[in-house]
């Protein structure tokens, strides 16, 4: 039996979805609360939460954050975020 | 691009703006523990990821046919059991199915009940969207009573849509005596985390069906899948329980359901049953849904 070859993943090869987009998700960092909704429900999973420091540059918070690369504008982190931080703009 | 979802299946697969099965089979492999070898029937799922020359899958991922997918799975744990036997192979890896609600309720139905009644250790997980949406939206033994799809169209004699009542697939699966079935809803991800651990760690054959809504041809906006899933658990049209060892158990009691109504408000494809004439119609579906509940309560309080 022959070995088999193995497929390497290589994320620079990978389609960019985010040619998809007519409205694109703009994050309001002063309003979200990092509760990671948006992040479970997004269909392409390119919303990370990171950690950031808040105006008082103290305070480490979680802060959702959109990969503009892969993102399609579907709306739905908009739709199910509890405090309305994301709201979908049309692109330029 | 989130590393965590990612480990499985990728971003920049080519489904539908506002799906909803990624976030399904991402909550579902996440709770993997061991290595996972995925089968595939042929689907939205399967057209979608596997676009020639690319792939959205890290893991070891085959796909077959539309009828064999759970055949398929067999063959690998059989094969899997006698390597690890032989000590070819040192740990053995959980085949997880995913399989749409036409590859499950209609085509896969005979390869299914053969691979549950054979006993393989293997979970199957159909994400149901009622129809078969990747071929442009023909109706299915999961679509509801009263959708409009392309080959149930509303026209002057035929005012309803489907006649016909979805299958009960979850009664069909619990006939093969399993060890743990359950249905679940995207909406709710942690009940699905929590439904997947539990069937991922059973040995034996374990079944999921998934309400995973079709922006496509469910004909809502793109951004409402999570509320339309939602509105679906709480009218009863898609209650979440599950069955360990043959005992029924609900996970979510709505105490005051919402009408059916909302749930198919929201929907294109229900939108011909607010015509004038079709009053009886959606009275009919109100009290179909609340038997459906009855039993269901019944079976669960025994």
């Amino acid at each position: 039996m022959e070995k088999g070859a193995v497929i390497k993943y290589d994320a620079l090869k990978a389609p960019r979805t985010g040619n998809w987009r007519y409205l694109y998700p703009e994050m309001k960092k002063e309003k979200c609360i990092g509760c990671g909704r948006c992040v479970s429900f997004c269909p392409e999973a390119c919303i990370e939460l990171r950690k950031e420091k808040g105006s008082d540059n103290k305070t480490v918070k979680n802060k959702a954050r959109v990969d503009y690369d892969f993102c399609k504008g579907c709306g739905v982190c908009a739709s199910v975020c509890p405090v309305r931080a994301i709201i979908m703009k049309k692109s330029e | 691009m989130n590393k965590e979802l990612n480990r499985y299946l990728a971003s920049g697969h080519s489904a539908c703006a506002g799906c909803a099965y990624p976030a399904i089979v991402r909550t579902v492999l996440g709770e993997a523990r061991s290595p996972v070898v995925i089968v595939n029937a042929t689907g939205c799922l399967e057209v979608t990821s596997t676009l020639y020359p690319f792939t959205a899958w890290k893991s070891s991922y085959i796909h077959s046919a539309f009828e064999n997918a759970s055949a398929t799975a067999s063959g690998i744990e059989s094969a899997q059991k006698i390597l690890f036997k032989k000590g070819k192979i040192r740990e053995k890896a959980k085949i997880v199915v995913f399989g749409g609600d036409g590859g499950t309720y209609d085509i896969g139905l005979q390869s299914l009940s053969g691979a549950l009644e054979r006993g393989h250790d293997f979970l199957y997980v159909c994400y149901d969207n009622g129809g078969y949406m990747n071929t442009g939206n023909q109706r299915s033994s999961a679509t509801p009573f009263g959708a409009q799809t392309e080959t149930t169209p509303i026209g002057k004699e035929q005012k309803i849509g489907k006649t016909q009542l979805r299958k009960n697939l979850m009664e069909i699966v619990n006939a093969h005596n399993i060890a743990y079935l359950a249905q679940a809803n995207v909406a709710f991800l942690d009940d699905l985390k929590m439904k997947a651990r539990k069937a991922l760690e059973v040995k034996g054959p374990a079944f999921l069906n998934v309400f995973s809504p079709c922006t496509n041809n469910w004909k809502f906006p793109l951004s409402q899948y999570v509320n339309v899933a939602v509105l679906a658990t709480e009218t009863n049209f898609w209650p979440l329980y599950e069955i360990e060892k043959g005992k029924y158990k609900i996970n979510k009691v709505i105490s005051n359901r919402r009408p059916i109504e909302e749930f198919l408000k929201t929907q294109g494809r229900f939108k011909h049953l607010f015509a004038a004439e079709n009053k009886k119609t959606l009275e009919k579906m109100q009290e179909m849904v609340d038997e459906e509940w009855k039993k269901l309560s019944a079976n669960a309080s025994v």
